[in-house]
């Protein structure tokens, strides 16, 4: 039930939300889709330097039209630049600096996460798999990773669950989850409700959450 | 030493029906355009590829999928080819999706003359079905194995004629792995110098991986997703 003056958050604020986790000095992993918005928000004075696991660190924006060049993609296969201080490196060094931890904080998407921080990403049996591309290296590895997704799918039903029903990408990994609903830590003992989004009720995150959810008495509105 | 030849088809000429080979590039950036063609020029069958994507339906490996001369794909990512999905689906194609930096550190091991390794990648989901599974101060590995290919294709920005080679950009991205991983390592370029114009420090593959490689010709260079800024 959908309070009449509750704002949901749009995919842009989701993302603009998450960009206030970032702290100076970070190494950013960023997703496809939302998590790929997170970069249009970064705080004045935040310093972070964007990874992309096809082999870049210093993502730049995207070209102007005179400055495209092929050969210069990110994992999205966007056509993007570079900054001051980029480096490019074959995919196992990525991988590798993925994997030894030296990347902050990775954002992504997800079709269902669980109470427990397990995610479900890359594959619906019975439809097209197209593959996890690097998605299991990321959550396998990363020491931060929020997911930015929507809080129920469009059946209306609940994607943050007490098991995930999807085959996996990664098990108890996820840390935070920001969706248009809710902000919410993953804790020993399930999702913890840290924020809502404005005019929602706590209410109607408990209807829509199907994992185990942790309700403190105050639940502050999300600020943007 | 001259390791040159004279083009995509010489370069080729050994690689036979049922042959896995790798083959750089991420998504269609970096990918070995002239010997793509001249692999599907030649017609050989049963192929199994190892390389992160599939290509396009017209472009890249696509093109060897229309003519149906791949077996076995072993891929991060397959998403952008309809063939492919077709084949798939129709069961003429066999396709093992591994996470992508398994594929690329498999090709590094290959590469380091290591026979395995451990990644946390893919613990407690599908991919681990089967592996050997050990735990290291407390959290779990899968032990993968490094790729055993009897050829490697790749494309470089500059090389010179010892098969010394240097990447651009993103290009790089699975290129020096392979080119380090195959039995026999073909490299097409394009720009091929004489031997001393390539400062040593900026090398990216030794020649010593490098068994042939040639100037190659006509790079279309097809962007997947044209973002772009206004000016």
């Amino acid at each position: 039930m959908i309070h009449t003056s509750s704002m949901p958050l749009t995919k842009e604020q989701i993302a603009q939300r998450i960009a206030r986790e970032l702290k100076h000095g970070f190494y950013v992993n960023l997703g496809i889709g939302i998590p790929t918005l997170v970069a249009n928000y970064i705080p004045a004075g935040v310093d972070v330097v964007l990874q992309s696991e096809n082999g870049l660190l210093g993502m730049g924006p995207f070209p102007t039209p005179d400055k495209v060049d092929p050969d210069l993609i990110n994992a999205g296969k966007q056509t993007i630049t570079t900054i001051n201080g980029s480096v490019f490196f074959d995919s196992a060094a990525s991988f590798g600096m993925i994997r030894a931890g030296k990347v902050d904080l990775t954002v992504l998407g997800a079709m269902e996460v669980s109470d427990q921080g397990d995610i479900a990403n890359w594959k619906i049996p019975g439809k097209m798999v197209k593959g996890m591309g690097g998605a299991m290296d990321l959550v396998a590895s990363a020491r931060n990773i929020i997911v930015a997704m929507l809080h129920t799918n469009p059946k209306g039903e609940s994607k943050l669950l007490s098991h995930c029903a999807l085959p996996l990408t990664g098990v108890r990994c996820v840390k935070k989850v920001v969706t248009d609903l809710a902000v919410l830590d993953i804790t020993p003992d399930g999702f913890l409700l840290r924020e809502r989004a404005p005019g929602v009720t706590v209410e109607e995150i408990q209807a829509k959450t199907a994992g185990k959810l942790l309700v403190p008495s105050e639940v502050p509105e999300i600020v943007l | 030493m001259n390791k040159v030849v004279r083009g995509p088809d010489e370069a080729i000429y050994d690689i036979h029906d049922g042959a896995t080979l790798m083959l750089g590039g991420f998504g269609l950036c970096g990918i070995p355009e002239n010997c793509i063609a001249a692999l599907v020029k030649k017609g050989i069958k049963n192929l199994t590829c190892i390389s992160n994507n599939a290509g396009v339906d017209d472009f890249g490996i696509g093109l060897l999928l229309q003519q149906k001369q791949v077996r076995k794909m072993i891929s991060s990512y397959v998403g952008e080819n309809a063939e492919f999905e077709r084949q798939l689906l129709s069961g003429e194609l066999l396709v093992d999706l591994i996470p992508q930096g398994t594929l690329a550190t498999r090709c590094l091991a290959a590469g380091y003359g290591m026979p395995a390794i451990y990644t946390p990648a893919g613990v407690g989901t599908e991919v681990a079905e089967g592996k050997e599974v050990r735990n290291f101060k407390g959290k779990d590995y899968l032990l993968e194995y490094a790729f055993d290919a009897d050829f490697a294709i790749v494309k470089a920005w500059k090389g010179d004629t010892m098969g010394n080679l240097v990447f651009h950009a993103t290009a790089r991205n699975f290129n020096p792995l392979m080119a380090m991983a195959g039995k026999i390592t073909i490299a097409e370029v394009e720009e091929l110098v004489p031997v001393g114009s390539l400062d040593p420090d900026s090398i990216h593959t030794p020649g010593i991986y490098v068994h042939r490689i040639f100037e190659g010709k006509n790079y279309q260079k097809r962007i997947e997703q044209l973002t772009i800024s206004q000016p």
